[in-house]
């Protein structure tokens, strides 16, 4: 659907647009650059609002750990500016490109946080909402409004912050995010272990978890999986830190496991190389067919795997990140139902999946987010309203007619 | 003192006999506590210059009784006051003279530990310190913890999103939590979250926790819990001022290093702790830095070495560094007698907890020292320096008339210099009813509005611990709150997005 697209250049002008949308009952699609249209369920709307002008990063303080930017600045940008003094984004957001094929950079910040996106080093490090101290956003009224601060520990007021993360746009449209940054490790290794099945390799990652040693990031990939490990099932341990931390951490473990199977080190540039892939989905994103990505405890990422495949669906690949707690999952396309039985297995174990990659048609018709109980999803409209009465911003998004 | 709370309804107060008996009829009768000397434990929580006895006491035991009681609640339109251990140093269980006082005591068992998946299911009335106990025979403890450990409750953290010494590197209660059980004020039991990483929809789960009890009660909690690191060394640091004690701080932030836990003393706080039980710091130093560094051992004693090479640079008077894990305990023996300390000489204090961009300090203790001439009050501080949560400790003495009132009036002008510079009113105890009047430095009313608006998406006539936070309630309708039922729509032949 061809869209008018409004960019405003500054907050004022974000939302005089959005008040005018009110007026007129013209609901608006969210969006920062657009590359993530794909994702989530298609917007009902007849006008596109993007961020993408308000760009630019306001404020930096390294010694202070804390950043603001406006919402459109490119995660490019972001990340230059943050190696300048040795920092990173710690949450390292996916920003999708494997799957969809935009740049790596192109991506904004305000996205990030409105997909709450994050990466491997989710369980030991947080996802985007835990890095989000504060915001300025227009809500549905039009209302320019701010929230949280930009100090480490507030707790003055309701943490709305976690709400904005991981809304999509749906409840307010961020104009400026103030974040946690942390210092970049000196260095990274990466212990792989190869030709463990998904059983065992679960195990071995749920006892690194509980170590010590202090593993950064932790996945496995089976054999088949697209990159260098194609050959051979690969269970991967990351290790960030002074060099003199990483050598100690990483021969404790490699003694502790070196009786499960061969094991190789990754240097520094190897490392990074495959935990951006991995964080991309890399190993099943050119797949073709439903791409899933599955939340659950760790110990219950290889038991959906199995269950999946006792049901004879048809899987096209799938790798864990999280410990196991994170499953990415490709079905084959056409073949028959398949968000039925995948959400049935993992209502059953406990975690939520999302439809990543589908046809437009089918994300239109099918919920691309997991389903919540009727009280929850009553309360979930409820706070929808609470920001965007009249159903202005990405009506449809997250869920149907809403 | 002048605090203006909800003007109690007289139906509710006259139909006090009433509500019991209701009461009476839904829970164990020992649960329902309702006589005058019964009610005095319950008039305040830690912030103890406000009081007020409650309407009644209940004391559930299942979360189907919560829900029991949330139900006759909203029938008979009583209001409802949530409370855990009552630790509270902002008021935020302070009961409501019209009000039923919704105790979680009972609820005090550890339900499951998964040591697999690194979790533990607990009720909300276990103590904070209960579930590191629970969990650290296999080696590992729960990452948040504020210094009422001993005592709070993890319900009760989750309401106030309790914070600690160690949250720069480990997080607040918010970052440590995977699931909670919940009441809605309508008598409904969700769920939100689990043992899996984030949320389905919305994060109802990160809105709830730091709430202060205004959008549900807690039933249950799933809390992650970490292995503990496998040695901790201290570095005792000693400064000729405050100043270069933060600008050592952040030196050391600035060099990529995330200590454990890293605190501040200025140098009344420093006379105090020696002044009542001495603890070796060194004697000349008007700011103290103690560095605690943890992980592994080949990490620890590298990072060691760095920290004291940047406070050397720094210009630190003396540098100790610890050798055994007893020496390490007495470096933090001075910081953690440091409230009681203040309290010997005080002989009262008034506990603030603004938090402050850490490059502000210098500028914001001389503003504190300027405020205290101007108010005739003394002030020691402790300083969570990672993280920048400060907490000036007013001295003053309850005994003198008007000394209470100039303590809260210097307090006040304290949180709003912490504003000022780009800081924050509370880092950890709340806004409760303590500086509920304070929110309008912080927040316009459009902010205000916005936050109260999510209230009502949970509660709208108010009736869940009605009187904090908000310096002044709105009607739900009259924020143009859409009125729904159970999710329907009125109106559901027009078309919506």
């Amino acid at each position: 659907m061809a869209r008018t697209v409004h960019a405003p250049r500054d907050e004022a002008d974000l939302a005089a647009l959005v008040a005018s949308a009110r007026e007129t009952r013209a609901p608006l699609a969210v969006e920062g650059r657009g590359t993530r249209r794909a994702l989530g369920r298609p917007v009902e709307a007849p006008a596109t609002l993007s961020t993408a002008d308000l760009s630019g990063i306001t404020l930096y303080e390294p010694a202070e750990l804390v950043m603001t930017a406006r919402a459109g600045t490119s995660l490019a940008e972001i990340r230059a500016t943050l190696a300048s003094a040795n920092q990173e984004l710690a949450f390292d957001p996916i920003e999708h490109t494997a799957l969809l094929g935009h740049d790596a950079g192109s991506t904004t910040i305000a996205a990030a946080f409105a997909l709450n996106a994050s990466g491997p080093r989710r369980p030991k490090i947080g996802a985007a909402r835990d890095h989000l101290l504060g915001f300025r956003a227009v809500n549905g009224l039009g209302e320019t409004f701010k929230s949280g601060g930009r100090v480490m520990k507030n707790v003055t007021g309701f943490d709305l912050s976690k709400l904005v993360c991981g809304s999509w746009g749906t409840l307010a449209v961020l104009s400026e995010v103030t974040f946690k940054v942390m210092p970049a490790p000196e260095t990274t290794e990466t212990i792989a272990v190869f030709g463990l099945d998904d059983e065992a390799a679960g195990r071995l990652m749920r006892e690194a978890s509980g170590l010590p040693q202090e593993v950064d990031a932790f996945a496995h990939l089976p054999a088949g999986a697209d990159g260098p490990f194609s050959h051979v099932a690969t269970t991967l341990l990351r290790l960030d830190g002074p060099p003199v931390s990483v050598a100690s951490r990483e021969a404790d473990l490699v003694a502790r496991f070196k009786a499960l199977g061969q094991i190789e080190i990754l240097g520094e540039d190897d490392s990074r190389r495959a935990w951006t892939d991995l964080r991309e989905a890399g190993p099943i994103a050119r797949r073709p067919g439903a791409i899933w990505r599955i939340s659950l405890a760790p110990s219950d990422g290889p038991k959906l795997v199995a269950a999946l495949r006792a049901r004879e669906l048809p899987l096209a690949g799938w790798f864990y990140d999280w410990v196991g707690g994170l499953v990415w999952l490709a079905l084959e396309p056409e073949a028959g139902p398949q968000a039925g039985p995948v959400r049935a297995e993992v209502d059953r174990l406990g975690g939520h999946a999302t439809l990543i990659r589908a046809g437009e048609l089918v994300r239109g018709v099918d919920d691309v987010f997991h389903p919540q109980p009727a009280p929850l999803a009553a309360l979930a409209a409820r706070v929808k309203r609470a920001f965007d009465p009249d159903g202005i911003l990405s009506p449809g998004r997250m869920t149907k007619g809403a | 003192m002048s605090l203006t709370m909800p003007l109690p309804e007289p139906e509710i107060m006259a139909a006090r006999d009433d509500i019991v008996a209701r009461l009476q009829a839904i829970l164990k009768p020992s649960s329902v506590i309702h006589l005058a000397r019964e009610l005095s434990p319950y008039e305040c929580d830690a912030l103890t210059m406000y009081r007020q006895t409650p309407l009644v006491v209940v004391l559930p035991e299942t979360v189907e009784e919560v829900a029991a009681v949330m139900r006759l609640a909203a029938e008979l339109n009583v209001k409802v006051v949530p409370r855990g251990s009552g630790t509270s140093l902002s008021g935020g269980s302070l009961p409501l003279a019209d009000g039923i006082l919704l105790g979680m005591s009972k609820f005090n068992r550890i339900l499951d530990v998964d040591f697999e998946n690194r979790c533990a299911r607990v009720q909300p009335g276990v103590t904070n310190l209960a579930i590191t106990k629970a969990v650290e025979h296999r080696g590992f403890y729960y990452a948040p913890d504020p210094s009422s450990q001993i005592a709070c409750s993890i319900g009760g953290n989750i309401a106030e999103n309790a914070g600690g010494v160690h949250c720069l590197k480990y997080g607040l209660t918010t970052n440590n939590v995977l699931g909670v059980e919940m009441v809605l004020i309508g008598g409904e039991i969700v769920r939100l979250g689990g043992r899996h990483l984030d949320s389905e929809g919305y994060d109802l789960l990160g809105l709830v926790t730091g709430s202060e009890g205004l959008l549900g009660v807690i039933t249950e909690v799933t809390v992650r819990i970490l292995q503990k690191p496998e040695t901790a060394r201290g570095v005792l640091l000693g400064f000729s001022s405050v100043k270069a004690g933060a600008d050592c701080v952040a030196a050391i932030i600035a060099a990529g290093i995330i200590p454990g836990g890293m605190e501040m003393m200025d140098k009344p706080a420093i006379d105090a702790a020696e002044a009542f039980k001495p603890c070796g710091y060194p004697e000349d130093a008007q700011g103290l830095v103690i560095v605690e560094l943890d992980g592994t051992a080949a990490e620890v004693d590298h990072l060691c070495g760095e920290v004291a090479k940047i406070a050397e640079a720094a210009g630190a008077t003396s540098i100790r560094t610890s050798n055994s894990d007893a020496e390490r305990i007495g470096f933090w023996f001075g910081r953690k007698n440091a409230f009681p300390a203040v309290g010997a000489i005080g002989p009262d204090y008034l506990c603030m907890d603004g938090t402050i961009p850490r490059g502000r300090l210098a500028e914001v203790l001389t503003g504190m020292g300027a405020l205290a001439a101007e108010h005739g009050l003394r002030v020691a501080n402790v300083f969570h320096a990672g993280d920048g949560n400060l907490h000036p400790l007013i001295l003053y003495d309850a005994a003198i008339p008007g000394d209470i009132e100039k303590a809260e009036a210097f307090g006040a002008d304290i949180l709003r210099l912490c504003v000022a510079v780009g800081g924050v009113l509370t880092g950890e105890h709340g806004v409760g009813v303590e500086k509920r009047d304070l929110m309008g430095e912080m927040f316009d009313s459009v902010d205000l509005g916005q936050q109260e608006r999510v209230k009502c998406a949970f509660d709208e006539n108010h009736r869940l611990n009605p009187g904090k936070v908000f310096p002044t309630l709105h009607r739900c309708a009259e924020m143009g709150f859409m009125h729904v039922r159970s999710g329907d729509l009125p109106f559901p032949e027009i078309p919506r997005f």
